[in-house]
């Protein structure tokens, strides 16, 4: 049993394990899954400077940031009682592609060597790192939600425009990964 | 401008672009939601199990080089479908015997614009908003920094977000 959860879990386990997140948040206390408003909550929190947009009493929606300090611990907890063996396959295409730039790791869930604090310094680690995180945030905000809100609790409602966001979603990962990353990449 | 009491304001502002307000209208000891924070914990180890918070799972995505991300959100969204047509089939009670509420999204071009830039920061940081907490959770301190930009990127929107299309 042990041995076979210290396995990566293949996509028909964990996908309905992540769609079931739907059901139970809204049978425990009628809560619509969603993560990206936890960012606008920390802002409303702890910079609203008067902008009415983060004017509200983020206090009633604690459960959410709870909720993302469990996403928190039960990463910590996964390395800690049921990581994956070290080493995982990695399509040759791409392992050709990275080595290209200079990525021979793959021991992590993250590249070491774009994802470390040395590489925070470097122009390449500085851009994906901080411009990306600064689109990630800036871009759900715009859409109103993320993969979570949108591409999971909106379409499990049949929300039209959550359909609008996830297509979107996608067309802009196409374009960042197979046109603009490979500058960044070979920066 | 003094930030609005009553209830209705409150719920409105709260719910302005986004998915996840809180719909109940009970109220509650601070620690009913310590069960947020248990299921929260077991999202994070489904993402990481998945590898959903791998970098390189999300390059095969949008290469496609790999079907294992298209899995994952495929059966997810279809689990997710069966079960708020199942809680609305059967008008399924909440725990606390509310009927379960679910807001509509009305569309505007924000989830256009909005959701092109997010998908290239998808692709570059290798995380969505959850990811990232799972992330860090893992030992890799440094994505707190992508963390505190995405911050700044909710923050800058808020800023800037009457001058921008939606």
């Amino acid at each position: 049993m042990m041995e076979a959860i210290q396995q990566p879990w293949p996509w028909y386990v964990a996908g309905p394990l992540i769609g079931l997140t739907v059901p139970v948040l809204l049978l425990i206390g009628n809560k619509s899954f969603g993560i990206s408003s936890s960012l606008r909550h920390v802002c409303a929190a702890c910079i609203p400077c008067r902008i009415p947009f983060f004017q509200y009493d983020w206090k009633k929606e604690l459960w959410n940031l709870l909720f993302v300090f469990g996403i928190f611990l039960g990463g910590a907890i996964t390395v800690g009682l049921l990581s994956n063996p070290p080493g995982f396959q990695v399509d040759a295409e791409l392992l050709k592609e990275l080595s290209g730039y200079g990525h021979v790791d793959y021991d992590n869930l993250v590249p070491e060597a774009i994802f470390s604090w040395r590489s925070l310094f470097t122009l390449r680690g500085f851009i994906i790192m901080v411009a990306g995180g600064f689109l990630v945030g800036f871009g759900t905000r715009y859409a109103g939600g993320c993969t979570s809100g949108h591409a999971i609790m909106g379409l499990s409602n049949l929300q039209l425009p959550s359909l609008v966001a996830t297509l979107f979603f996608m067309v802009g990962g196409f374009i960042m990964a197979n046109l603009v990353l490979p500058l960044i990449l070979s920066l | 401008m003094k930030q609005q009491d009553s209830p209705d304001k409150s719920v409105d502002a709260r719910s302005q672009d986004a998915m996840c307000f809180n719909q109940s209208a009970l109220k509650h000891k601070w620690y009913h939601n310590v069960k947020y924070l248990v299921v929260g914990m077991l999202f994070g180890i489904v993402l990481v199990k998945a590898e959903v918070v791998n970098w390189f799972r999300i390059q095969e995505m949008f290469r496609l080089q790999s079907f294992h991300m298209y899995g994952v959100i495929g059966t997810a969204v279809v689990t997710g479908i069966v079960s708020v047509w199942l809680i609305k089939k059967f008008n399924v009670k909440t725990i606390y015997g509310e009927p379960v509420k679910i807001a509509s999204k009305t569309f505007n071009k924000g989830q256009i614009y909005g959701g092109l830039i997010f998908g290239l920061g998808w692709a570059m940081t290798g995380a969505c908003p959850g990811p990232l907490f799972a992330q860090i959770g893992t030992g890799s301190t440094v994505v707190v920094v992508t963390l505190l930009s995405a911050v700044v990127g909710t923050w800058v929107y808020g800023l800037v977000r009457e001058k921008l299309p939606h």
